[in-house]
């Protein structure tokens, strides 16, 4: 290879067109969801199956937390896999699709209109999901490097599917009743596939290679990371069959205990690459993930109330608090962190992939990190006082929390729209 | 981490360039950071080639950062063709960051 010539052994990753609007329609979703929030406050006053908590729900999971991290996992899907996406027309086909469903999915929920809306929804956000899981197994079949990571993400995008079918069978059960019981006893199960089976597996997959990564951190552990795999699938495999079969009511919750183990093994996992990190200094950005990570123990410490603590009336606020702080407290911190460590350097190659020893700014110029540090301080602010008003069922602290979470959405927006609108200053 | 190289003298010459190229995301010259392993040069040719790695081999800012090591080796050189040969066998590990790079980024 003589100059002009790209690198030999270079290898293409992910176009940013294929990435970005992922990146675009999470940010909106998450400004739509804490606005919902902020107008709907007395939902945590009600049952959790409310069609006003079930859009939210679905926005904060489907809009949110899934469609970004269905746009990072493309971009990052080749850097854990050591192999190029296999097709950017799934990767483009799931956009699409999920765009076109999310919205009415949730319009669906929101209305109550069990019908032709929500079931449509239904349909493209399974259509989507299928092109996502293609285009993973291609992707490492392809690449034919089978490590953890891989294990992680491919049986995460399976679990997602699922999730997202038993979803569809819930709602066409809304007017066919085909299931043997009303969707509502099936809830659980299909919010834990989703949860335990598509976020957390995926998160720990990608951030278990990540966050060593970022730290400059050696440290790597295989055995670890498959003891947390078999773990968390085991545990989600025995709720499922404990709740379906009816058998044994009071060990319901047990398979929760070996979640937590495997949150202790990923803690200690993430304590040991950041003790052994060589770059001293952790950015904002990282702080607010690691944080995540401890964040992850809130809804544990929920169960935990729920299982031994809290009287059957109580219950409903508690499972509301629970999903509040998997949503607003874990996932979205992760998020919120991470968007800043993976789109500023999208826009980086974009930008200035071809500006060879130019005057190029570090990509973590693309963003303002005032704004940021402004924002995570918010977020936090604002999700404490939200969990305080679940907690002393106080409208006053809901409305303060959800109006703060709404300032942190607004500046995160802000930030996001000056990140992926950067250009090069002549 | 030691560069090893057919040309003492040159390889100096062009390390000083390639002390001025960084990895965009870390901060830090690509040959603290240990990403370059060998630069031969071919006088009847004029040919350099430069074998290097990158911290990961689908690394995001790969295109950025062979072109700028492409560019500092040009300028250096204005007579020679340049070569990027991109390995990831041996792969890179923090290891090969020198002292020099590890005192940097443990600020």
């Amino acid at each position: 290879m003589l100059a002009g010539d790209s690198a030999s052994g270079l290898q293409q990753t992910t176009s940013h067109k294929v990435v970005l609007p992922f990146y675009v329609f999470a940010a909106a979703s998450f400004l739509i969801s804490c606005a919902l929030l902020l107008l709907n406050t007395d939902i945590i006053t009600q049952h959790y199956f409310n069609p006003k908590t079930l859009a939210i729900t679905h926005l904060m999971a489907l809009g949110w937390g899934t469609m970004i991290i269905l746009g990072a996992s493309h971009q990052l899907l080749p850097v854990l896999i050591e192999g190029k996406l296999d097709s950017y027309l799934l990767a483009l086909l799931s956009f699409i699709f999920a765009a076109a469903g999310i919205p009415l999915l949730v319009t669906g929920f929101y209305l109550f209109n069990t019908g032709l809306i929500l079931q449509t929804g239904a349909i493209l956000v399974n259509a989507s999901v299928i092109c996502y899981f293609l285009n993973v197994i291609g992707s490492i079949v392809e690449s034919k490097k089978y490590n953890i990571h891989a294990f992680f993400i491919a049986t995460a995008s399976l679990w997602l599917f699922t999730t997202t079918f038993f979803g569809l069978l819930l709602v066409f059960n809304f007017s066919r009743s085909w299931l043997p019981e009303n969707s509502i006893e099936y809830l659980s199960i299909h919010a834990h596939m989703g949860l335990a089976g598509w976020f957390l597996l995926l998160i720990i997959g990608v951030a278990s290679r990540l966050i060593p990564m970022f730290l400059i951190s050696k440290y790597s552990s295989s055995v670890t990371l498959w003891w947390i795999f078999a773990l968390i699938n085991i545990a989600l495999f025995a709720f499922i069959i404990l709740k379906t079969s009816g058998a044994y009511p009071n060990l319901y919750y047990s398979p929760f205990l070996l979640v937590l183990i495997a949150l202790v093994l990923f803690g200690i996992y993430n304590y040991r690459a950041y003790r052994t990190r060589i770059r001293k200094h952790v950015d904002e950005q990282m702080k607010i993930s690691l944080l995540s990570v401890a964040m992850l123990l809130l809804p544990l410490l929920c169960l935990i109330v729920v299982i031994y603590f809290i009287r059957e009336d109580s219950k409903p606020t508690i499972v509301l608090l629970y999903g509040f702080c998997i949503f607003f407290g874990w996932i979205t911190a992760l998020i919120i962190g991470m968007t800043f460590k993976t789109l500023p350097f999208i826009i980086w190659n974009k930008v200035y992939h071809t500006r060879a020893m130019g005057k190029t700014p570090a990509p973590k110029e693309l963003f303002s990190e005032n704004l940021f540090k402004v924002m995570g301080l918010l977020y936090l602010t604002g999700f404490i006082l939200f969990v305080a008003g679940i907690l002393i069922l106080n409208d006053l602290l809901l409305k303060a929390g959800a109006a703060i979470l709404l300032a942190s959405a607004i500046l995160y927006v802000i930030n996001v729209v000056k990140t992926v609108f950067h250009r090069v200053k002549e | 981490m030691e560069v090893l190289s057919n040309n003492n003298l040159y390889c100096s010459a062009a390390l000083a360039g390639l002390y001025d190229v960084f990895d965009p995301e870390i901060g830090l010259n690509v040959v603290d950071l240990g990403l370059i392993y060998r630069i031969d040069f071919n006088d009847e040719d004029k040919i350099i080639i430069i074998t290097m790695t990158l911290t990961t081999q689908f690394c995001p800012m790969g295109e950025s950062i062979t072109a700028d090591v492409q560019q500092s080796l040009s300028n250096a050189f204005k007579d020679y063709q340049i070569s990027i040969n991109l390995v990831f066998d041996p792969a890179w590990s923090p290891d090969r960051i020198s002292p020099e790079g590890k005192e940097y980024l443990d600020r």
